[in-house]
């Protein structure tokens, strides 16, 4: 990568060839969409483009899919070097603080939509979405996109089987311990599993009890954030886990989203994984399966809080016309139509990003109709607090990768729940202050 | 003796090494500078901020105690794509160099897997050995072998070295087979006929002299192991448990690609490039002199 992006040579050729590609649509301003959205969602990131050039004739979207979320930013990267980006960027939240800190590379959506005359107001959006893009000042910086949450599903059939109620599925840790041990006596393999156990047990966790993960809110309100993820509170819950795991109570399955399968295949009774899971359960399960609300410590005050938000979201890139910039603001205005929103909401499962796309969600009767799609909306809709508001760590994408690491070493029964949470701390505060030397030397 | 024609033009020669030269030059040369100098610095993401810093970059890895114990698991790990890559196809190769009919049906086997991309190899050794879906690993299962590579490092390393072995073999397979049989028949018929069995004959004859062939395939192999082999590790293990898989390139790979450090993945390659550079000269040194050309 690095051979080719540094390549002086390669600019004018590339230049070249948008000149050629530029000469066949000028009677339309094309804006060029980078996103990593996959089969069901990459229809749907089509549809709206497409909805959006049939409505109106000046501009015209142009969705591009650039692989998973790390390889379209690593493209993106390079072909920013090279002088090339596209206009919008998708970028998952694990790469917010990266955005953030690359400045000149990006421009903040809400002055892009002031700049085109639109009427962009930030009280629109649901707090703990918007919060999570929004920079210390009180910019929002990107346009919240596809925003998930962590829930936890359960399979009814199991429950049932072993006698566990299904109107009133565990909502704390220890009534999912105990239904965990009742599907174990009724002989079922694999009781419990966590997917993005990171993203679940350590960061949604932390948010839904009040908890900081790291100083500084955070990281919301500076780079000078260090983690504090060894508290009392995460020892006694990786702690709790770690025990189940010995036990055979909790099975694990994998880092990111593989242990998903497991419970679509009917192998795991439950699991704590991402809003967005919802349709593959909805179009795959063959039993009839649950959705409520993550588990939390009922002994905790402040306890249940809100749970944090995954995704992705869309990033302007520097370095583009006027005109397009108002393109650019147009498809965000229209984006950000309840009617779109709602409808958006409905067909993927991620978050209504306006209190108003919310609203009407409720009264068309769809939460009724589709009883528990509603779980994730209600963790989020609610005032966040300082420890609450989101989770912003330079360097994300390595700190996933510890988290994930000293995690396997607990499950594995090779360290204790202080000592990996010890070496998160350690490990990820390297990461931090790197990162923070990194962006704050260049000023 | 030497047999040689020289050359009587100067530059006719360096003419027509050029086109190598060349290629050599940007595809080798150029971007093992650009690792060096980007080894140097440290600059954000989007390359806005670059910064010269030394050798901190270095200085960082030989303060990250998981960076050293990485060596340990790549040694292992090559070691073993290394011996049972090269060992296994030796053994293929001289039986299919035995084989009497459907030679062609044999070798043609043999020589797929090659084609197969490293990341594909890795997801289809995941897809049989994986824990809840894997078919071998049921099978293990069943026989009362408790296989879980996601909590076992020994089973996580025996997995990717099974994967980037199988997806070797086919190379080391091709080039024995032809050392095989440009081995004079009659060297091996005399033999035969002063009574030495296959054992005997494969020992004191073949075996001495394929040995231009399996040092080649030592350095090759040696290079795949450290080199190639990030796309199968990525695949099936991602490095874990813990980092119990993550071999020097993968940690390459992983944060220059994924994590965008560029400066600390280039500092990496280096360090890899002087591994491999030392081993390889190692190899020449030491135990090119074993072998008959």
């Amino acid at each position: 990568m690095t051979f080719f992006t540094r390549s002086k040579v390669a600019v004018p050729c590339v230049m070249a060839l948008c000149g050629l590609m530029h000469a066949g649509a000028q009677a339309q301003t094309e804006i060029q969409w980078w996103h990593s959205m996959t089969a069901v969602n990459g229809e749907w990131v089509n549809d709206l483009a497409k909805n959006f050039n049939a409505n109106q004739k000046e501009y015209k979207v142009v969705p591009v899919f650039k692989g998973s979320y790390d390889e379209s930013m690593t493209a993106a990267v390079a072909a920013f070097r090279a002088g090339n980006a596209p206009h919008i960027l998708q970028v998952f939240e694990v790469g917010t603080a990266t955005m953030m800190a690359s400045k000149g590379v990006i421009v903040p959506v809400g002055k892009v939509m002031q700049d085109a005359g639109f009427k962009f107001d930030p009280a629109a959006y649901v707090p703990a979405v918007a919060g999570y893009y929004t920079s210390p000042k009180g910019e929002m910086l990107s346009y919240p996109f596809n925003s998930s949450t962590t829930v936890f599903y359960f399979n009814k059939d199991a429950f049932k089987a072993a006698g566990i109620s299904t109107d009133k599925p565990p909502a704390t840790w220890p009534e999912v311990a105990l239904a965990a041990a009742k599907l174990k006596a009724n002989g079922h393999k694999c009781p419990l599993t966590l997917a993005w156990q990171g993203w679940t047990q350590l960061e949604s966790f932390s948010t839904w009890h009040n908890t900081e993960l790291a100083t500084q809110g955070n990281g919301m309100r500076g780079m000078n954030a260090r983690m504090v993820v060894n508290s009392p509170l995460h020892v006694r819950h990786i702690e709790n886990l770690g025990n189940m795991a010995k036990q055979g109570l909790f099975v694990y399955k994998g880092r990111g989203n593989v242990p998903e399968a497991t419970f679509v295949s009917g192998e795991c009774a439950m699991i704590t994984t991402s809003s967005g899971f919802y349709g593959n359960v909805a179009k795959n399960a063959k039993f009839g399966y649950g959705l409520s609300a993550l588990p939390y410590y009922p002994d905790v005050p402040g306890a249940p809080q809100n749970t944090v938000i995954g995704g992705a979201s869309l990033w302007v890139m520097s370095g583009k016309k006027a005109d397009e910039y108002k393109g650019v603001a147009t498809f965000f205005n229209y984006l950000s139509n309840a009617e779109v929103q709602s409808a958006s909401h409905k067909r993927t499962g991620y978050l209504p990003i306006t209190l108003a796309a919310f609203k009407l969600t409720e009264a068309s009767g769809f939460y009724k109709q589709n009883p528990g799609t509603d779980t994730a909306v209600n963790q989020m809709i609610r005032k966040t607090t300082d420890k609450s508001r989101g989770i912003r760590l330079g360097n994300y994408v390595q700190i996933r990768a510890i988290e994930d690491e000293e995690l396997e070493q607990v499950w594995a029964g090779k360290k204790s729940a202080k000592e990996a949470l010890d070496s998160i701390v350690t490990r990820g505060n390297e990461q931090l202050e790197r990162f923070e030397k990194a962006n704050t030397s260049k000023n | 003796m030497e047999k040689r024609t020289p050359f009587r033009s100067t530059w006719l020669p360096w003419l027509l090494i050029a086109p190598q030269g060349a290629v050599i030059c940007v595809f080798f040369f150029w971007p093992a500078l650009q690792a060096l100098l980007q080894s140097l610095q440290q600059a954000d993401a989007f390359g806005t901020s670059v910064e010269w810093v030394g050798f901190a970059n270095f200085q960082r890895l030989w303060q990250d105690a998981s960076y050293l114990e990485s060596f340990q698991t790549t040694a292992v790990f090559s070691a073993l794509v290394a011996c049972l890559g090269i060992g296994i196809s030796l053994c293929l190769a001289y039986f299919a160099d035995r084989v009497v009919r459907g030679t062609v049906i044999y070798r043609t086997l043999l020589i797929w897997p090659y084609a197969v991309a490293p990341a594909v190899a890795g997801v289809v050794w995941l897809f049989l050995f994986s824990p809840s879906i894997g078919v071998v690993s049921y099978a293990l299962n069943q026989w009362g072998f408790e296989w879980n590579a996601l909590l076992n490092s020994r089973h996580a390393m025996a997995l990717i070295v099974m994967a980037a072995v199988w997806k070797q073999i086919s190379y080391n397979f091709l080039f024995f087979l032809a050392g095989l049989q440009s081995i004079p028949k009659s060297l091996i018929e005399a033999a035969a006929i002063d009574g030495a069995g296959p054992w005997r004959r494969f020992w004191t004859i073949q075996f001495p002299l394929l040995s231009p062939t399996s040092f080649f395939l030592l350095v090759i192999n040696v290079v795949y192991a450290f080199f190639d082999t990030f796309g199968i590790v990525d695949a099936a293990t991602k490095g874990g448990p813990g980092k119990d898989t993550a071999i020097l390139v993968y940690k390459v790979y992983f944060d220059g690609f994924k994590a965008l450090d560029l400066g600390g993945s280039a500092a990496q390659s280096v360090v890899l490039m002087v591994i491999v550079v030392a081993l390889t000269v190692v190899q020449f040194r030491f135990v090119e002199k074993k072998v008959n050309y």
